[in-house]
């Protein structure tokens, strides 16, 4: 991609994409890694977002769609600022996990794939995230919480609660 | 952080840098990392792989194919490159072990590619990660730079003149990635379908040139066996199942977590003893022995069973990854029969009919029937549909979701039964499960 | 690959080593099942439903993707078999809509074959099935997502076979859908075959939908009417109160030249035949200066005597003849017989978009140079100049493509535009629009990537589009002889182009581009005929300018369409015109004739690869007559002994006058041919087209004919201008003004005059300019 072009994604990540595609035998490789990366910084898979990694990987944008839409971390939709995904599968459902999502759902006021009309905080039951062992446990965005039970939910929704007032606060 | 436990059976061979400090390179250098790659780089791929053969190791993935057969059937001359591709996508329910490899040891991860690569000759590794473990991609990463830095990765690894590079890849949610072929597909940036065998991988693998694939903690077990000799590794273990293993015990037990135990350990004393039984002193219902692919297993049937890829087999189940579910007597068997196919229905991958259809089917007719509204023939019907697909699906994940099935319908028959004419399930908590 | 023997179903059978157990199986008679499967495109294993059992194996296998070798054994029909089946069909079915009574593919559907087959009909559910609603993805393409089964045939045809890769998987497991790569609409070549492929009901046609029943239409395969590829095609007929109405076409039974292949314009742009505008009644323009509708006899009469006045008064040289490139092998013949030898006169010529006579000339002395169409898709080098097969040659392309994929063709392109098949090509050099002359010296230069991949081959297949003609085309094909193990192939437009040139509607060369001046054989059969080279197009034109020309004859052709015509030119000219719209031409007429489309008559044809096909009656639309029959009985009007012209039946002339056929021509004729070939009384009618067939073959080099081959449904190639009987240059007498040679440059979407009045091509067209409109704008 050529330096004067615009491109949705910061500097950064743009620079980091640049390196990516080379990293791999065949730059397609760099696909599916570079749409979670550009997720990450956007918030979902945008049109422009579909676009610009078409480009950048030299495929049609119907293929990165398809592609894209293959793999359930992947959205085409804005999530809340914190995306909380509650495992409820066989280890942490034994172990409460459907009770950590209704904590959940009470203290947000949504359900499954709800957002709060904030946008701060997303909802969504997921399937194993690789933590039965410590069950019942949860992702908010990449950060597991696990051995929980639903006394800990507020807690944890404070502490992410607060990180959005303190980056107000500094802006 | 999750929590490490041990017990005094453990048999710590790959957990033994674990809590150590070992992410950090020279702490795993100064704990002998590295050392086992070096001797392979003297010794060659003919040693190499008589030592694994020797070992007895058997894939950790959860089929269990010898891992030192696998590398032999890697054709030594080849027009492409080779590659050496290890699968880290750690997805099936009940299995979080290769999660406490990449965080505590994951250069023994690199290590053992770096001997995998050379005992087939390939030049490039690739260490794929499920992209849910965004903070373990990250630890890979920092320690395959520092590893670089060292000059244990890059165009002439250990001042000699072979070439070894490793990508660290994220994948993005998908359990069906797991599967080797989709597992390549994946990585060559596609939609994680499986592919037509034959060709093998190990002929036809990534970007069409010959590859293995190995889970994580099989290649994280290679430089161990390297140190200790594939026979004094083999000793360890049972009768053609060498070594040790990683054990995940979650679910309705005590003490839950990740132990390394020798294969052929008695599953019940793994219940009782290591992970000090049922939560609460409850009764044991049922237990899974290997994730949740595998059919479950009655109270009577774990007396003596050895855990190992044969001994489970004859019992009517299988090892797989290790991953060791305890179910109380409080528990609904069709609530958890429907949260486990709800999850091969989420993870089908569409392509072939039986599975595609089939999961769907069966998550329909089991949601359903636990609300309910079911009626005597459909645990007939729900038997069929699940027959009907074993065997018959592109890939394993159709077998993963129809065999449990099975397990549960044929072993709790009863109980399904007693769900029928509107009767409320005692246990049950939630009617339907929302996962789409 | 070596032959092995297996077992299958305890029969011994024999194939290649590595050929598909399905092929192999199908080829034997033993009939697998399969949805996904799909012949020459990627193989999927993806609907279970071809499992057969392989003796020593423990699961049952795709017969699909296994490869046989030597000794296996199979079972392909068995209880566990039946049942593997069974319950795929019933899964399907579990959310398959059962709207079969108002689903297109009803009665074509390959699932319902098989339920009917497995037994599959109870259902085992009892939940709902999922609904949604159809969707529109162009004017051309339908899909209803409940009744895709996802055999994934839609998305490799248009990857694999078309290039044009539109339509792709998205979501995953049970949510996954066929999607079109604009959202909710399809941006591409609107070819259909994604309809085509569909073992189901999912992909329905925009044109074809709700209009009938399989089982109520007739279906007759003839040969497509746009293009110079001249793809077989089955339409599907169903009586209508003013003839019979086209209301399909497809390929459904896979034979023919083009095997599935079909483009736009051969599945969706056959409505130019029902167009309102159609001409149906002849008319004569009055005293009063205007056209006014006339009887069929009222018209002939006048348009007769009009020719017999100015022939006695002025001679031949005052009459003008215009040919099509659309018109049949037999009509052209019948046309410029009839100009030569009743009219006696050498003005013929037709719209020329290719110069086959050229071409013909630079072959002369030289045996089998002429490539097959069929040999672009296995012909192992290819030399593609000029020309853009993708638009303009669909078929073409879709074999090239195919010869790429299948067998590893190498292709060379030289070419002044980009052109999409760059994307399969080998090796691509550019030349400036006016570069052709320099294409020798380019070929024979030893640092140019694409010379040296060329001189590396061993043979050589040599596409030449229209930017070569004259001397550029000599000289081309000169070095092109002298580097040996070459065959040639030429791109015209139109149906029929090489068919026109072929048969003699030239000014200087009779059929078989034998030079009148040298008229050999045809001197003795052709009482009266004139020697000295006729008027080119350009020359009538210029005549008639001048008032020389007193009459012009054209028959399909429309000079004054044509850019660069002045409008009074033929002011002083009494025109004649025989066609299926009120064309330019036809507006100045003084006669009009309505004239049958391709699809309405039977006649054969020759593709620009001079493949030779026939084609069948299929429409029929009131008012209108073949141009075969209107020149017979334009000629009967004239007082012309019609024997003279078409040799029917063999005493006498109570011949059956078509009368009697109806809708059935073809039929008819097939049956005279099949006669006359075993000596048996023909009793074929003076309007029978083919009755000239005989004489074609006696008298065209290069047409001796594999009639039953041709009769049978099959393409026969021809080898027009034939070393052996081919006159040696220098003793052509050229016309005194040059020819014009003017390529159409149709595209997908377009097809000269027909192209106008196809409704659904209009719609096509600008459906795709809007689109990419959208798109640009994004
Ligand atoms: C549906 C499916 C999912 C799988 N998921 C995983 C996985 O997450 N991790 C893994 O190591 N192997 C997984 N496997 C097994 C792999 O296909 C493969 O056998 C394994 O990675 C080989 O490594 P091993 O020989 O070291 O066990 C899966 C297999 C199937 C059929
Ligand atoms: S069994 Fe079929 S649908 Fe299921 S995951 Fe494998 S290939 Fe995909
Ligand atoms: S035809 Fe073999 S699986 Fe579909």
């Amino acid at each position: 991609m050529s330096p004067e072009t615009m491109s949705v994604f910061s500097p950064k990540l743009a620079a980091r994409f640049d390196a990516l595609v080379e990293k791999y035998p065949l730059r397609r490789s760099a696909l599916v890694p570079m749409l979670l990366y550009a997720q990450d910084e956007v918030g979902y898979l945008s049109d422009a977002v579909i676009a610009e990694v078409a480009e950048r990987i030299g495929i049609n944008e119907n293929d990165v769609r398809s592609v894209a839409s293959y793999y359930s971390m992947l959205r085409f939709k804005p999530a809340g600022k914190f995306n909380v995904q509650v495992c409820t599968n066989i280890s942490c459902m034994l172990r409460g996990g459907y009770d950590i999502f209704d904590k959940f759902s009470e203290e947000l006021g949504v359900g499954h794939k709800g957002v709060t009309t904030d946008g701060v905080f997303s909802l969504e039951e997921v399937e194993c995230i690789g933590a039965c062992c410590w069950a019942p446990a949860i992702q908010v965005n990449y950060d597991f919480h696990d051995d929980l039970t639903p006394e800990n939910v507020p807690g944890i929704l404070a502490h992410y609660r607060k990180q959005v007032q303190d980056k107000e606060k500094d802006a | 952080m999750p929590k490490l436990v041990s017990h005094p059976d453990e048999v710590k061979i790959v957990t033994k840098r674990f809590g150590m400090g070992a992410a950090a390179i020279d702490k795993y250098i100064e704990l002998g990392g590295y050392e086992a790659a070096k001797k392979c780089l003297a010794e060659g791929p003919d040693w190499i792989i008589n030592e694994m053969k020797a070992s007895g190791l058997r894939g950790r993935g959860g089929a269990g194919f010898p891992t030192g057969m696998k590398w032999s059937f890697v054709p030594k001359q080849s027009a492409k490159p080779k590659y050496v591709l290890v699968n880290g996508d750690e997805s099936e329910p009940g299995t979080c072990k290769d999660h406490l490899i990449f965080l505590h040891d994951p250069h023994s991860v690199i290590e053992g590619t770096i001997i995998a690569g050379l005992a087939i000759g390939a030049k490039t590794g690739f260490i794929y990660l499920r992209g849910e473990y965004r903070y373990l991609i990250e630890i890979m990463q920092r320690s395959v730079d520092d590893a670089y830095a060292k000059g244990f990765l890059g165009k002439g690894i250990f001042g000699s003149d072979t070439e070894f590079q490793v990508i660290v890849q994220s994948g993005a949610g998908a359990y069906e990635v797991g599967e080797e072929s989709a597992l390549m597909e994946s990585l060559e940036g596609k939609r994680g379908v499986p592919r037509i065998k034959p060709p093998f991988p190990a002929v036809v693998g990534l970007y069409g040139g010959p590859t293995v694939i190995n889970n994580a903690e099989t290649i994280a077990t290679v430089p161990h066996v390297i140190t200790m000799g594939g026979a004094a590794y083999a000793a360890v273990g049972s009768e053609r199942n060498g070594g040790t293993r990683l054990f995940g015990l979650s679910g309705h037990i005590e003490r839950p977590g990740v132990y390394e135990l020798p294969m052929g350990y008695n599953l019940k004393k793994m219940i009782y003893e290591v992970g000090g039984g049922v939560r609460g002193g409850r009764k044991l219902k049922a237990v899974v022995p290997g994730g949740s692919s595998t059919p479950v297993l009655l109270p009577e049937e774990i007396e003596n069973l050895g855990m190992d890829f044969d001994q489970v087999g004859k019992a009517g189940s299988m090892l797989g990854s290790g991953g060791v579910v305890v179910i109380d007597d409080q528990t609904c068997i069709v609530e958890f029969a429907l949260r486990t196919i709800s999850f091969y229905q989420h993870e089908s991958c569409g392509w072939c009919i039986p599975c595609r259809e089939g999961t769907d089917w069966l998550k329909k007719s089991l949601t359903r029937f636990h609300a309910g509204f079911g009626e005597m023939k459909d645990i007939d019907n729900i038997q069929y549909l699940a027959q009907n697909m074993m065997g018959r699906t592109f890939c394993p994940l159709g077998d993963a979701a129809a065999m449990p099935t099975l397990g549960f319908v044929k072993k709790f028959r009863k109980e399904f039964e007693d769900h029928l004419n509107g009767k409320p399930c005692p246990f049950a908590k939630h009617a339907e499960l929302a996962v789409v | 690959m070596a032959d092995v023997t297996f077992t299958v179903d305890g029969k011994k059978l024999t194939a290649p080593a590595g050929t598909l157990l399905i092929d192999a199986c199908r080829k034997a008679g033993i009939e697998i099942p399969s949805f996904c499967y799909y012949p020459g495109l990627s193989l999927q294993a993806a609907c279970r439903m071809c499992v057969v059992r392989q003796e020593k194996v423990p699961k049952l296998q795709t017969a699909c993707t296994t490869t046989v070798a030597e000794g296996q054994v199979f079972i392909t029909e068995s209880d566990e078999i039946a049942q593997a089946r069974k319950a795929t069909l019933e899964l399907l079915l579990g959310n398959h809509p059962l709207d079969c009574p108002v689903c297109d593919a009803g009665g074509e559907c390959e699932l319902q074959d098989m339920t009917f087959k497995y037994g599959a009909g109870e259902s085992l559910y009892a939940e709902a099935k999922q609904h949604r609603e159809e969707q529109q993805w162009s004017p051309a393409v339908f899909y209803d997502r409940p009744r895709c089964i996802l055999c994934y045939r839609c998305v490799r045809m248009c990857g694999e076979g078309m290039d044009v890769w539109a339509l792709a998987v998205e979501n995953r497991g049970a949510r996954a859908v066929i999607a079109p790569n604009q959202g909710d609409s399809l941006n591409c070549e609107q070819c259909g075959m994604c309809i085509d492929v569909c073992p189901v009901g999912a992909l329905t046609s925009g044109t074809y939908r709700y209009k009938t029943r399989p089982w109520e239409m007739k279906h007759v395969s003839t040969v497509c009417t746009h293009c110079g590829d001249g793809c077989k095609v089955t339409l599907g007929v169903r009586s209508a109160n003013d003839g019979a109405e086209i209301i399909r076409a497809d390929n459904r039974d896979k034979s023919g030249i083009n095997n599935d292949f079909l483009c736009a314009k051969g599945r969706f742009g056959f409505d130019f035949v029902e167009s309102k505008d159609r001409l149906t009644t002849p008319m004569v323009r009055n005293a009063a200066g205007e056209l006014k509708p006339a009887t069929w006899t009222e018209a002939l009469n006048a348009a007769a005597k009009k020719l017999k006045e100015v022939h006695a008064a002025k001679g031949g040289s005052a009459i003008g003849v215009l040919g099509s490139s659309q018109t049949t092998n037999e009509e052209n013949y019948l046309l410029q017989k009839f100009a030569r030898t009743v009219l006696t006169t050498n003005n013929i010529d037709h719209d020329r978009t290719a110069d086959y006579t050229a071409f013909a000339d630079a072959l002369a002395g030289h045996k089998d140079k002429l490539a097959s169409l069929r040999e672009t898709e296995t012909a192992p080098a290819i030399l593609l100049i000029g020309g853009d097969p993708t638009n303009e040659h669909p078929l073409l392309a879709w074999n090239l493509r195919t010869n790429v994929r299948h067998h590893k063709a190498r292709i060379y392109i030289v070419n002044h535009r980009g052109i999409k098949l760059e994307r399969q090509a080998k090796a691509v050099q550019g030349v400036p629009p006016n570069g052709y002359k320099d294409l020798v010296t380019l070929l024979g230069s030893d640092t140019n990537e694409l010379a040296k991949g060329i001189a590396q081959e061993e043979t050589l297949l040599a596409v030449i589009g229209q930017e070569l003609n004259g001397k550029a085309l000599t000289d081309f094909v000169a070095w092109a002889l002298k580097r040996g193990n070459v065959r040639f192939a030429y791109l015209g437009d139109h149906a029929n182009s090489r068919g026109a040139a072929d048969m003699g509607l030239l000014p200087d060369r009779l059929p078989g581009y034998i030079p009148v001046n040298e008229p050999g054989a045809f001197a003795a059969e052709y009482a009266g005929l004139p020697t000295k080279p006729g008027l080119t197009q350009a020359g009538m034109l210029a005549s008639a300018e001048k008032g020389e020309l007193a009459v012009l004859y054209a028959v399909g052709a429309n000079p004054a369409g044509q850019s660069g015509f002045k409008p009074d030119a033929l002011k002083n000219t009494f025109v004649i015109v025989q066609d299926l719209f009120l064309t330019e031409t036809a507006a100045l007429a003084d006669v009009v004739l309505p004239a049958a489309s391709l699809y309405e008559k039977t006649g054969t044809v020759t593709n620009t690869f001079g493949d030779l096909q026939l084609a069948h009656k299929a429409a029929d639309h009131a008012g209108v007559k073949g141009d075969f029959e209107i020149v017979v009985r334009l000629a009967g009007a004239m007082g012309v002994d019609v024997k003279m012209l078409v040799p029917f039946g063999t005493s006498s002339l109570t011949a059956d006058f078509g009368q009697s056929r109806g809708a059935q021509a073809g039929e008819a004729d097939r049956h005279a041919v099949w006669l006359a070939a075993h000596n048996l009384e023909p009793k074929v009618s003076p309007f029978d087209p083919l009755a000239v067939l005989d004489e074609i073959e006696r008298l065209v080099p290069g047409y001796e004919l594999d009639r039953l081959n041709l009769l049978g449904g099959n393409d026969a190639p021809v080898h027009a201008a034939l070393p052996d009987n081919f006159v040696p240059l220098e003793v052509l007498a050229a016309p005194e003004m040059p020819a014009t040679i003017a390529p159409t440059h149709d595209t997908l979407f377009t097809s000269s005059v027909f192209g106008r009045y196809s409704k659904t091509l209009t719609e096509l067209k600008e459906y795709q300019e809007g689109t990419l409109a959208e798109t640009a704008a994004d």
